[in-house]
């Protein structure tokens, strides 16, 4: 039996995918920690428990920030094709893949599987998955605790584009004794306008997948459909999109 | 370049910090251009100027400075060379490709500065750089916000003379800058104490026509499908350009192109066959810039043109050599100048042309139009520029930029993206 194994390593999380030739055979997430060699050998090591040793009969294709630490990979390939082939495969159809990475977030046009165009963020972490992350800290709660709050505030205006100064506007909020709600709703606004921003600069065909952790989060996904006036869609698998991509890639260079 | 020592001192450069910069340059020259596989031989010459550029260069300057001719320091190849050439001065680019100069220049200019302007200034302030040493006349001109502020900064430091670049390119601009031309040649012959005859003239526009025809003929050789050199060495080759001697650089750049041209008919190329190939445009690249190059052509692509200060815009357009008064001189000058398409003016409709015009030329699979941080031109004009793109069905991607290593991972991933999108 043959396996193609999909390794993404984001900023945050690495994100795993076996597939067979016909089937999802195996998937998984770890956070990436401080070393993506070390997060590589933990993954190599989960996959010979899960009965997909690396070797013989196995096709591994590295994608995200870390891809070049996956030294058993056979190729690697940027999370913006991966993205784009994974989501358009969950998807089904021509579409424009948003992916709200730990770092990056991206906008992939995919036509006939293939990406076509794309956009990404600045080098800055405005508008990313560590923004929100940075102020969730701020706040002291998690993520989904933060969209939980979010979800029942007002939105307080953060208007910096960099998080840095950014989390100075937040800590100026809490300061001023504003709603913890309030301004967890502000951060989430602040990251929504982010994405759209940069959706207002790309050419938007076809339905709108949103990939990525994120996607798992119904207030986020709520708050970008209006922000963008059109339906936001997901898939369970969203998370796994960029990993399921590389995997597509590992079968067909298998092929 | 151990040799040098007591010619900089001379100079009055600052050794310690100089001695920084001389240290990473060899990696740097080793990693971008030694590493590459399959060069043309007559790379040979830019190898050992590069390897030498703070000696080899800037010791003959001193040497003409000693037998009393003039060098013009200049940062945009809106200022005419050939009026210069006439009056028997020299001239030097004098654009900072390096981010180990923007310190200096951000102790006096804001931050949000581009870091070509940055760079020079602090290439200046900071002592650093024997060419912003040795040049006794700083040529500036109003292309840009920061450099014209920038200018005024450097001019209390160094003598410095500024053009008037048009910001249109009406009839009435186009004479504009003739008159700009004629004041320049007035100050360069005081400044020389050389008169500029319409028989100087000629031969000096005869030199500069000749250095661009052969810039021209590497720049054909990377047309060919069997791409003969790789973008890395052209951009050297062209970054050079601006501090060699008009003739030498001619002739080098003829005894290279020789080679390409044979290495076409030999079916030699620098890529194997299918390797997708770029146009990168947008700001220039000053030495030691050779970042987004390199990257591209680590990611499996290879350039094969620029439409940018360093690249076409710098060759492209003779000056016509028919004319025989100064005035008529002044006028062919000024036309053939007014031809080159900066963001500075508007509208820049011409600079859309060029780039449609060069995918075909040079039959570019993808353009990647990438400008320095903080240069509102370009930036602004990426817009029109990628939407003329997209009408035309030619891929592009956009980027901004510093000279800063520290995006060259995110810039790898989205120029990584990109060779695999046109790969498909």
């Amino acid at each position: 039996m043959n396996y193609f194994t999909g390794i993404d390593i984001g900023s945050t999380a690495s994100k795993v995918v076996v597939l067979s030739e016909t089937e999802i055979e195996d998937r998984f997430v770890l956070p990436t920690g401080w070393s993506s060699r070390e997060t590589s050998s933990d993954i190599a090591r989960r996959l010979a428990e899960g009965g997909h040793p690396v070797g013989e009969g196995m096709t591994v294709v590295s994608t995200g920030y870390g891809r070049a630490a996956v030294d058993y990979a056979d190729k690697t390939v940027t999370e913006i094709t991966c993205h784009g082939r994974g989501g358009w495969y969950l998807l089904g159809r021509d579409c424009t893949i948003i992916d709200i990475g730990g770092q990056d977030t991206k906008v992939i046009t995919v036509e006939h599987g293939m990406p076509t165009s794309f956009l990404m963020n600045d080098k800055c972490s405005a508008g990313t998955g560590k923004f929100l992350e940075i102020m969730a800290n701020r706040l002291g709660v998690d993520l989904s605790e933060l969209f939980t709050l979010a979800e029942s505030g007002t939105p307080l205006a953060i208007s910096s584009m960099c998080t840095v100064f950014a989390e100075s506007e937040v800590i100026s909020h809490i300061g001023a004794g504003e709603r913890r709600e309030d301004i967890a709703a502000g951060v989430v606004d602040s990251v929504v306008c982010k994405v759209a921003g940069l959706c207002a600069r790309h050419t938007m065909t076809g339905d709108v997948l949103l990939t990525g952790g994120l996607c798992e989060s119904t207030y986020l996904v709520k708050q970008l459909s209006q922000k963008l006036k059109r339906p936001v869609l997901t898939d369970p698998m969203g998370r796994y999109a960029g990993a399921l991509g590389a995997a597509l890639i590992a079968r067909g260079k298998a092929r | 370049m151990s040799d040098y020592v007591q010619m900089w001192k001379d100079l009055g450069m600052d050794l310690e910090n100089h001695d920084l910069l001389c240290q990473v340059l060899p990696t740097a020259v080793g990693d971008v251009f030694l590493s590459q596989e399959n060069r043309p031989k007559a790379m040979d010459f830019w190898d050992l100027v590069i390897s030498e550029v703070h000696g080899i260069r800037p010791a003959e300057l001193i040497e003409a400075q000693k037998q009393g001719r003039k060098v013009f320091g200049t940062f945009c190849v809106y200022v005419p060379d050939e009026v210069v050439v006439a009056a028997d001065g020299i001239v030097t680019g004098l654009c900072g490709g390096s981010q180990f100069w923007v310190p200096d220049g951000e102790a006096v200019l804001p931050k949000s500065t581009c870091p070509l302007v940055k760079a020079s200034v602090g290439a200046r302030l900071g002592r650093t750089c024997p060419f912003f040493r040795i040049a006794d006349l700083y040529v500036g001109e109003t292309t840009c916000d920061g450099k014209k502020k920038a200018y005024e900064i450097l001019g209390e430091d160094v003598p410095m003379y500024i053009m008037d670049v048009p910001q249109m390119k009406r009839e009435k601009d186009i004479l504009k800058w003739k008159d700009e031309i004629a004041d320049f040649a007035e100050k360069v012959e005081e400044f020389t104490g050389n008169p500029i005859t319409p028989e100087k003239l000629g031969e000096a526009i005869h030199i500069i026509n000749e250095k661009r025809k052969a810039l021209a003929r590497i720049y054909e050789c990377r047309k060919s499908t069997c791409l003969p050199i790789s973008g890395r060495d052209a951009l050297l080759v062209m970054q050079i350009a601006f501090f060699d001697d008009p003739v030498r650089c001619a002739q080098m750049c003829n005894r290279l192109a020789d080679e390409l041209e044979q290495r076409i008919r030999d079916g030699v190329s620098v890529v194997p066959a299918g390797t997708k190939r770029i146009l990168v445009t947008g700001t220039p690249m000053a030495v030691p810039n050779w970042k987004l190059h390199n990257i591209i052509e680590t990611s499996g692509a290879a350039v094969v043109c620029e439409e940018m200060c360093t690249g076409t815009r710098y060759f492209e357009n003779l000056v016509d050599e028919t004319k025989t008064t100064l005035d008529e001189q002044f006028m062919a000058l000024s036309q053939r100048y007014m031809k080159t398409n900066c963001a500075c003016f508007t509208p820049n409709t011409g600079r859309i042309d060029d780039i449609l015009r060069l995918v075909k030329e040079y039959q570019v699979d993808g353009v990647i139009d990438c400008n320095l941080k903080f240069c509102c031109l370009y930036d602004t004009e990426k817009y029109a520029v990628s939407r003329a793109l997209k009408e035309a069905s030619v891929p592009v991607l956009s980027l901004e930029t510093d000279y800063a290593d520290t995006d060259a991972e995110q810039l790898r991933t989205r120029i990584g993206a990109f060779v695999e999108l046109l790969n498909g």
